[in-house]
């Protein structure tokens, strides 16, 4: 078994300022950043804030920057560096710093609540919802979503400019509106509630500039880009931009398709 | 009273808020290198197009015509026997008939979801590269004037359409001889024709046209025939970066093979 010692440089601090600390930390075969961490913090500087949970990929809770790229460290195994390589490992650059690796990502939460829940259909009792497989795949793929957090760490529109956090939801909410209209039985429509043209007016869809970065660093490899955002913004072109269409729903020809 | 020379409060990854790092990014890869490409072969394809589209000449060498110079649908354009003549302009317009007719994949391509990825990095550097901070101060994407004409893209889709149509009859005119018989070969008819196959595929993966054959419909189950059509607008759009590159690539070369022909760098060679 392969044992040797990798340079890691960590940021440590709070909200009142911090800095990167060089350590030399054991490696061994078959581990992953996470566990480098926690050697660290076992051996070394057991005050070290560090947010895990599964150790899995699939809570989400490990979110960090490598390197300078948004990862899960659970996910980045150690034998993708070189053994001379010096590894940097940052919190989140998009969200408010509380102490060395952890961040208040509760910006998220926020967005999330803003986002109009799942409309039942009327005349449907719970339990009584009836979907072809062909029509609830597409979305289905947003639903592979562990909401790390990643996308919105690295999409530019809020990572750049904190004033922006207001008006973008960021694209994991964005997608999850996506997922809404997409889906066979939501009944938001009928309620008067526009998906398309509230992911514009109200969600800030108009700020992606589709620069794939949030699909770049998505550990659950979901198409957010392609899949979701894109489709999101041809929908909202459907009502606010296409008169051939606007015409067609005007003269009821194009409910409910 | 503020005097222009306080500091400017930080914001980004730069915010107060946030983990006191001080360089841009951390980075340690080489991300500049895919937006450095992508913006060299952008301009040189600016570059070279052009160029050809303003010289108005050498754009036909039987049975080829040139993809930038076709429809010609002004009055001074070279006569093309059985070729893509279409005199709807007149005599009025006095510069090179490619401008007419280039605007149309121009704004196509302009428009396209790839290429605003690719010159949004390559040009603006709205972002470099992901996680690596832009140096603009504001940003409203294309929320706004001039950027929120980007959702013309659908519109610019619809006239993509005739324009391949029109490229797809030149090809077949490529399966002529120099003296315009039927049924001949030569290296230009299989640049024409990889060119059209290249051309379609880039026009079918767009993205605008994946939503509108079935991808804007909530019940695929309602609409088979649709659903098809968007699997299959789907397979392409995955090949959609790939598809834009080589079309590219293909079109330019297509043109610059009708203009070694035409100034008589060297003859067509025949297969048959």
């Amino acid at each position: 078994m392969t044992t040797y010692d990798a340079s890691f440089r960590v940021w440590r601090g709070d909200t009142g300022g911090g800095a990167l600390e060089d350590f030399k930390v054991e490696v061994n075969e078959g581990e992953v950043v996470l566990d480098i961490i926690h050697r660290l913090q076992a051996t070394q500087v057991p005050d070290l804030a560090v947010r895990w949970n599964c150790k899995a990929g699939k809570c989400g809770s490990c979110s960090a920057e490598i390197n300078g790229r948004p990862r899960l460290m659970c996910m980045t195994r150690m034998s993708v560096f070189s053994h001379e390589e010096t590894i940097t490992v940052t919190p989140l650059r998009a969200f408010p710093v509380v102490r060395d690796l952890v961040t208040d990502v509760s910006f998220n939460y926020q967005k999330a609540r803003e986002v109009p829940a799942f409309v039942p259909p009327k005349g449907v009792a719970a339990g009584e919802y009836r979907m072809q497989q062909v029509d609830v795949e597409r979305s289905q793929e947003f639903r592979k979503c562990i909401e790390c957090f990643l996308c919105q760490d690295t999409c530019h529109v809020v990572r750049d400019h904190e004033e922006n956090k207001g008006a973008f939801a960021g694209p994991r909410f964005l997608m999850r509106i996506a997922e809404l209209d997409m889906h066979p039985l939501d009944a938001a429509d009928e309620t008067g509630l526009d998906r398309k043209r509230t992911a514009q007016d109200e969600h800030g869809l108009g700020y992606c500039n589709i620069t794939k970065c949030c699909t770049e660093v998505c550990p659950e490899h979901i198409k957010i880009t392609d899949n979701a955002l894109i489709p999101l913004k041809e929908r909202a072109v459907d009502r606010k931009y296409d008169p051939l269409v606007w015409l067609g729903n005007k003269i009821g020809r194009r409910s409910g398709s | 009273m503020a005097t222009g020379t306080e500091p400017q409060p930080l914001t980004g990854v730069h915010d107060a808020s946030r983990a006191a790092i001080a360089p841009r990014h951390l980075r340690t890869d080489r991300w500049w290198l895919a937006p450095a490409v992508t913006a060299a072969g952008l301009l040189a394809f600016v570059v070279y197009s052009t160029w050809r589209a303003f010289v108005n000449d050498d754009y036909y060498a039987a049975p080829y015509v040139s993809p930038f110079y076709s429809p010609c649908v002004a009055d001074n354009c070279v006569p093309m026997r059985g070729g893509p003549n279409a005199d709807l302009i007149g005599s009025w317009w006095g510069l090179s008939p490619a401008l007419l007719i280039l605007i149309f994949p121009l704004a196509f391509r302009g428009t396209c979801y790839y290429y605003r990825k690719a010159y949004y990095r390559g040009f603006w550097a709205s972002p470099p590269a992901c996680a690596v901070a832009e140096p603009h101060k504001k940003y409203s994407g294309e929320t706004r004037f001039p950027l929120i004409i980007q959702n013309i893209h659908r519109y610019t889709f619809y006239f993509a359409l005739p324009v391949a149509a029109f490229l797809t009859y030149d090809a077949v005119l490529a399966y002529r001889d120099e003296h315009y018989r039927w049924g001949h070969m030569g290296l230009g008819t299989l640049v024409f024709t990889v060119n059209i196959v290249l051309i379609w595929a880039y026009t079918l993966s767009c993205h605008s046209c994946r939503h509108i054959v079935g991808g804007k419909l909530r019940h695929f189950s309602k609409h088979p025939v649709r659903y098809r059509l968007w699997g299959w607008a789907g397979k392409l759009n995955q090949h959609h970066m790939l598809l834009a590159w080589a079309s590219l690539i293909s079109v330019s070369l297509a043109d610059l093979y009708v203009y070694f022909l035409a100034t008589g760098a060297f003859d067509d060679p025949r297969f048959f």
